[in-house]
């Protein structure tokens, strides 16, 4: 270890923590994949512009306290494609992801809005499948679809339908949540196999002439949430749901918000034979590949054993597992110990998760 | 998972570390270039550098399908691709590959049809579909994907699509091994020879490294156990006096290559005269273009492009690093200027460039990780 190399590292350090900027001068498809380029877009543009505290703590949902009630709020856009895949579609998606933002903000959901934008030409059909799921989710996850919009764009203009909801729970229990409370020696629980959904939707899309036999994981965590929280509530720090950018953006995102190291085991992180499989035909890791029905929770050492227990005893937890640990290093990084023995840093994604040509 | 795991193997690594470690002779510094960047992904991706002693150190080489291809070549494509009636297809790795003036996503952003494909037959589906446009694929990579383009252009022929064509970018990677070797200031005890382009070469087109240069190379595939193995390989042979070629990827490579690929090629593609990669300037013999019986499917004469040579960013030294002359982090804007979000060269672009694979897997203080991982 030279001396010069210390010296590079620290000098990245410096730039990454230094304020984000968007170079580029139009939206590239980068800006959407939630990774980098979607956290410099939030922060130079979306910050500078709303700067308040609530929007400023980026959780999965805003904390508010309003005329004595402790309420959780948030939304969310879907423009998947296809709109139906294995395992669900855009609708329980929609209502689920929504859910499960506010269910990890430690708030029990209740209520939630929907906006629809409908392309010309869409199946009245399609979009009666699409509704009708939607209200099936909100029934299982124990809310109400409240209110709502539609505006309909000449065809060309949206991809069929897409969808924004946004929804309000109730924060019930007195402490706040959040993974930015996450110490050294802590331990970081996953709610079960991970990548499903993303695997999914790339393979349902269809440009890869490869099958598998796969399923989309959307569900409502509420319940998983209500049984973590009872067995094992005063150990939990914050919790995350991995969708967008997977599991490794969550971490990423524990270690920046706590300033701390996560350091993580690839063999204790569950992942189906099949999503291993096609990730690894793909070079992906399924690590980037989203979920929508699981959580990342960190958990005090002690209460580790109980949490772990209430989540296996759950039909969405039978898989759950702890798969690394808070370290007290403020690099502000991710280590992954590999299977295979080695170790390395697992970063946010630059631009899509591409696969490698040769 | 079969066929995976095997070639992963925890405990088998360990055995093959403590055989390499045996073998350094006490004081001497080896250094191995892995010609190949797929080899360089896997050793950032499994953190294999942890099983090998310090008096080994890996060098990574210009196997980097992207990471070669020059800015010129870049802008060439894009002009192509603002043609209103063309739809540019090219593999995911290129989108982000800077040019004169932004990148493919820059231009797709822009308005130009740029779509991502993971085969050339995919871009034939495309102009198959759209026989009222202009289909053309951005081929690049070594004698690896060239075959395949060469099928594709062989069946675009027989179907007759006169909306499909090719802008041929491919290398060969024998000329580029020869930069490397005849460059001063490059003092290598090896190499890891690249897996996949020799299933198609074979291994006898490598046979000059070792007796004219006087270097030992191993063949080796792309799983770290592979590589471990190949490393031990090249260590007996310098342990023993020998200087060979060698193949450890014998469950995948023939040793004298894939024989119908290579008349493919040989049908569709011919050597250019000379051609420039990125940051090794103009080499002899070293890159492909389509040969007249297929010219009609040549994109550089169906479309006018600029051909224009954009000299590389001043302060990028990505030359440096293809050779192996340069560490990744000894560039002068490593990870700062030249990040994997904001890209001065090319190898930071590349999952299998060198200081995307260093920064994205191994930016880390070496000390630090030590003290963090016994924790």
């Amino acid at each position: 270890m030279t001396a010069e190399l210390t010296e590079v590292l620290d000098r990245i350090d410096r730039t990454r923590r230094a304020r984000p900027r968007v170079r580029e001068q139009r939206l590239t498809m980068a800006h959407g994949a939630g990774g980098k380029a979607t956290q410099t877009l939030v922060e130079a543009v979306f910050l500078e512009a709303f700067d308040n505290p609530e929007l400023n703590a980026l959780d999965d949902a805003a904390a508010l306290t309003a005329g004595g009630a402790r309420l959780a709020f948030t939304t969310d856009s879907y423009v998947v494609k296809p709109l139906f895949f294995p395992g669900g579609d855009i609708g329980d998606l929609a209502v689920n992801g929504t859910v499960n933002d506010l269910a990890v903000a430690g708030a029990r959901p209740r209520f939630l809005s929907a906006g629809f934008i409908l392309e010309e030409g869409l199946p009245v059909a399609d979009l009666t499948r699409i509704v009708a799921s939607m209200g099936a989710a909100a029934r299982a996850a124990g809310v109400s679809i409240v209110a709502g919009d539609t505006k309909v764009v000449p065809r060309g203009l949206a991809d069929g339908c897409y969808i924004t909801t946004a929804g309000v729970g109730v924060r019930e229990h007195p402490r706040d949540f959040g993974v930015h409370l996450a110490r050294p020696g802590d331990l970081v629980l996953v709610s079960g196999p991970i990548g499903d959904h993303g695997m999914t939707v790339l393979v349902a899309r269809g440009d890869l002439d490869l099958e598998a036999d796969l399923r989309s994981d959307t569900a409502a965590l509420t319940g998983l949430v209500d049984d973590l929280l009872a067995a094992a509530g005063e150990g939990v720090r914050g919790m995350r749901d991995a969708t967008r950018g997977g599991v490794a953006t969550i971490l990423n995102e524990i270690a920046r918000a706590a300033g701390v190291t996560v350091v993580v085991d690839e063999s204790a992180v569950p992942v189906r034979a099949g999503v291993r499989g096609a990730a690894e035909l793909l070079g992906i890791d399924p690590l980037y590949v989203a979920c929508e029905g699981r959580l990342v929770a960190v958990v005090a050492p002690e209460h580790a054993a109980a949490a772990l227990a209430a989540l296996h005893a759950h039909p969405l937890g039978d898989q759950a597992a702890v798969i690394g640990r808070i370290d007290p290093d403020p690099a502000e990084l991710v280590l992954l110990r590999t299977r295979f023995g080695g170790t390395r840093i697992v970063d946010l994604l630059v631009g899509d998760p591409l696969p490698r040509i040769c | 998972m079969r066929f995976v795991d095997e070639f992963r193997n925890a405990e088998q690594a360990r055995a093959l570390a403590a055989r390499i470690a045996a073998r350094c002779e006490p004081g001497r510094h080896y250094k191995f270039m892995e010609v190949c960047g797929g080899h360089t992904h896997t050793i950032y991706q499994h953190g294999l550098e942890d099983y090998l002693p310090e008096s080994v150190e890996l060098v990574h080489g210009p196997g980097c399908p992207v990471c070669v291809i020059p800015m010129g070549r870049v802008d060439d494509a894009i002009a192509i691709a603002r043609r209103p009636e063309v739809i540019l297809t090219s593999f995911g790795d290129m989108m982000r590959v800077p040019g004169g003036d932004g990148s493919f996503l820059d231009a797709k952003a822009a308005g130009a049809d740029i779509r991502m494909v993971y085969s050339p037959l995919d871009a034939l589906k495309l102009a198959r579909a759209h026989p009222d446009r202009e289909v053309v694929f951005m081929a690049i990579g070594f004698e690896t994907t060239a075959p395949s383009t060469a099928v594709t252009v062989r069946r675009a022929a027989a179907e007759g699509l006169a909306n499909f064509s090719v802008f041929c970018n491919h290398v060969t990677i024998i000329p580029a091994i020869k930069a490397i070797l005849d460059s001063p200031d490059q003092r290598l005890d090896g190499f890891l020879g690249p897996g996949h382009v020799s299933t198609v070469i074979g291994c006898e087109p490598y046979r000059f490294i070792a007796e004219r240069y006087g270097k030992p190379l191993v063949v080796a595939g792309f799983e770290p156990l592979d590589i471990l193995h190949s490393i031990d390989m090249l260590l007996a042979q310098l342990e023993q006096g020998r200087c060979e070629i060698e193949n450890q990827y014998s469950r995948v490579v023939p040793w004298d290559g894939n024989l119908t690929a290579l008349k493919t090629l040989a049908d569709v593609l011919e050597l250019r005269p000379f051609f420039e990669w990125r940051g090794l300037g103009f080499i002899a013999h070293s890159a492909l273009k389509l040969t007249e019986r297929y010219a009609a499917f040549d994109a550089e004469r169906r479309f006018a492009v600029p051909g224009v040579r954009v000299a590389d960013p001043k302060s990028c030294q990505c030359g440096e690093v293809l050779k192996g002359v340069l560490k990744p982090y000894e560039c002068k804007v490593f990870g700062t200027a030249c990040t994997p979000e904001t890209p001065i060269g090319t190898c930071m672009v590349s999952p299998e460039g060198a200081c995307a694979a260093y920064y994205n897997f191994g930016r880390f203080h070496r000390q630090r990780l030590l003290e963090v991982t016994a924790r």
